[in-house]
């Protein structure tokens, strides 16, 4: 089972690599809200999402896709581990 | 004049819910009195009669006051796209010489670091809760402005200027991509705005009991558009920022007991992706679509998942707004057709010389009516290309630039475009906007982009580049340089590699040959 670092840390690659483009990823805070900062529209939810159903084996509803899972790195993490918390 | 839309409601229904925005809602007198002081803090900061002020906000409280101060104040208001970055936002600012900017506090440092190449600029207005006042200084250009010190240093100023603005007089420059890659100002007067509201508002039968929810950016004039009408009938706005989380803007629909939901073919795509079924959506009366026509099995599907809802398929440009709607008893039989001229407009189809064609053949749509735009902001010739003289002296008609055919009965059928303009998720994008952005990668030595036909996005954007000698680089690098430096809705959705690209005799890109059939 992935710990909370190795998580953070895989979380923070993917929106690095695929949503920065470029920026210092030091400049995203991890409760820096993903709406706010204008930096995912939503294409990059789905794919978000597609990263998280695929890295982590799990299943992610409609009724998932919602800001209070998805919107900052912090937020990510938790869901990420309640999703896998269902699964154990 | 089209500030009258909020005064007449505020005086009308003081106490009614004019907007809602989070878990946040906004009175008409709220915003009334809000915009009130803004006007008087314009004026008393020198703004004059048709000053341009530019406002680069989200979807938000400040960005609705802000438009209508503006009008309350005589000037006219620019929405800039929050997405759009700052060498456009330049652009935009020097092109129509604003002389305000209202900005949130976080792009503050941006506009101090180009504040050399902003010459007309002499106030930026910062939204947000760290956003400090600047002490006034010649030298200092522009100078910042807290929006809050604003409307507590105003905070007794709740009743409208007196200001001398008639209804011929500009409201509103909307920028929209022209085909020289820089984008041109729609000239827009009250009248022209107001003409276009009441029509649009007349056929959607919108009333006082209406609830609006509006994901579509202000800067849009889709989405603008749903913060005028609703004023304009007194209704209530339910303004959300974007429709990236569609679950959480569906339970928005339910809560707020939704009647009427503005859609481009993009969002009712990743709708029917969805289990509508699972959405009490009792409430709502009516959705809207314009941009591209939306795919007839959308339509189709819509009708059968949700039966009591209406259907408004409409086909328009900033140009002029909105041109047309098909009526409710037609959406069964003319699926496909974006419908007759909108209450007191008239459209027809002409030939190459102008001339109007018979049903059924194939020609360039021409507009009449209130709504058609004055041209566009200091260029004449640009403007010469879409206005052209009527029959009755004085007179200009809207030449659309698109290809239509319209049947026996008057429906309009969506044919093409007549330049190379591509229209995706609604908005129009210039190809040489988007190749001028490629260019300036350094391992792009060559650029073409095309549209291609798309059954959500209207068309597609795809760029095809060759690579400067030896060079490598990968379409996700392509993109991620796009995303940096286009408005979200201009990145292409596929990158194409070549060894070379197709070129006429003269040497010029040929892209007749990258088109798709």
């Amino acid at each position: 089972m992935s710990s909370i670092q190795s998580i953070q840390s895989d979380v923070r690659d993917f929106v690095a690599d695929n949503f920065l483009f470029g920026e210092d990823p030091e400049s995203l805070n991890n409760d820096d809200s993903f709406l706010e900062t204008g930096i995912i529209d939503s294409t990059g939810v789905l794919e978000l999402v597609a990263f998280i159903e695929d890295k982590y084996s799990v299943e992610v509803d409609d009724d998932e896709l919602v800001p209070e899972n998805l919107d900052s790195i912090d937020r990510l993490i938790n869901f990420i581990e309640s999703k896998l918390k269902e699964l154990a | 004049m089209l500030q009258s839309f909020l005064e007449q409601s505020a005086q009308d229904h003081p106490e009614k819910v004019a907007l809602v925005i989070d878990q946040k809602r906004y009175t008409y007198l709220e915003l009334e009195q809000q915009s009130n002081r803004l006007a008087q803090a314009l004026l008393q900061r020198g703004l004059e009669r048709g000053d341009r002020v530019a406002i680069h906000l989200d979807n938000s409280l400040e960005a609705a006051v802000a438009i209508f101060a503006v009008l309350k104040a005589g000037g006219v208001f620019v929405m800039v796209n929050p997405t759009t970055k700052i060498d456009k936002l330049t652009y935009v600012l020097n092109n129509s010489r604003a002389r305000v900017l209202i900005i949130p506090e976080k792009k503050q440092k941006n506009i101090v670091e180009h504040s050399d190449l902003l010459p007309h600029l002499k106030t930026a207005i910062t939204v947000g809760t760290a956003a400090k006042s600047q002490e006034h200084n010649e030298l200092q250009m522009p100078r910042f402005e807290s929006w809050d010190q604003l409307q507590a240093e105003f905070a007794e100023h709740i009743t409208p200027p007196a200001i001398p603005t008639i209804s011929i007089d500009l409201a509103a420059l909307v920028y929209t991509s022209g085909s020289t890659g820089n984008p041109k100002g729609v000239m827009l007067t009250h009248l022209n705005m107001t003409s276009a509201a009441r029509s649009i508002t007349t056929y959607l039968m919108n009333e006082s009991s209406d609830i609006i929810l509006n994901v579509l950016p202000l800067s849009f004039d889709y989405g603008l558009y749903q913060l005028l009408m609703a004023f304009r009938v007194s209704a209530t706005l339910v303004l959300e920022k974007s429709f990236t989380y569609p679950h959480a803007v569906l339970q928005k629909i339910i809560s707020e007991r939704v009647t009427g939901f503005p859609l481009v073919p993009t969002m009712s795509a990743i709708l029917l992706k969805m289990d509508l079924s699972k959405y009490d959506f009792t409430n709502l009366r009516y959705i809207t679509n314009t941009g591209a026509a939306l795919p007839t099995e959308h339509i189709l599907t819509f009708r059968k998942q949700l039966p009591h809802v209406q259907i408004f398929s409409m086909y328009g440009l900033t140009e002029c707004k909105r041109v047309s709607y098909l009526p409710l008893d037609q959406v069964d039989t003319r699926t496909d057709s974006v419908g007759i001229a909108m209450p007191d407009t008239e459209v027809f189809v002409v030939d190459d010389q102008g001339h109007r064609l018979p049903p059924e053949h194939v020609g360039e749509l021409v507009v009449r009516g209130a709504n058609v735009m004055q041209g566009y902001w200091e260029s004449p010739e640009q403007t010469a290309e879409r206005l052209k003289p009527a029959e009755i002296p004085g007179e200009m008609l809207l030449y659309t630039g698109d290809l239509f055919r319209m049947d026996r009965e008057g429906y309009l059928y969506f044919v093409g475009r007549r330049d190379d303009i591509i229209k995706s998720r609604g908005e129009k994008v210039s190809p040489k906007e988007v190749e001028n952005v490629l260019f300036t990668h350094e391992k792009i030595s060559e650029a073409a982009v095309v549209g291609d036909p798309d059954p959500v996005l209207g068309q597609s954007i795809r760029a095809i580049v060759t690579l400067m000698p030896g060079e490598e680089l990968a379409e996700k690098e392509v993109l991620a340089y796009c995303r940096k430096h286009l408005e979200d809705f201009m990145v292409p959705q596929k990158i194409e590699f070549r060894d070379e690209l197709p070129k006429s005799p003269n040497g010029k890109i040929d892209k007749k040959q990258l088109t798709l059939p």
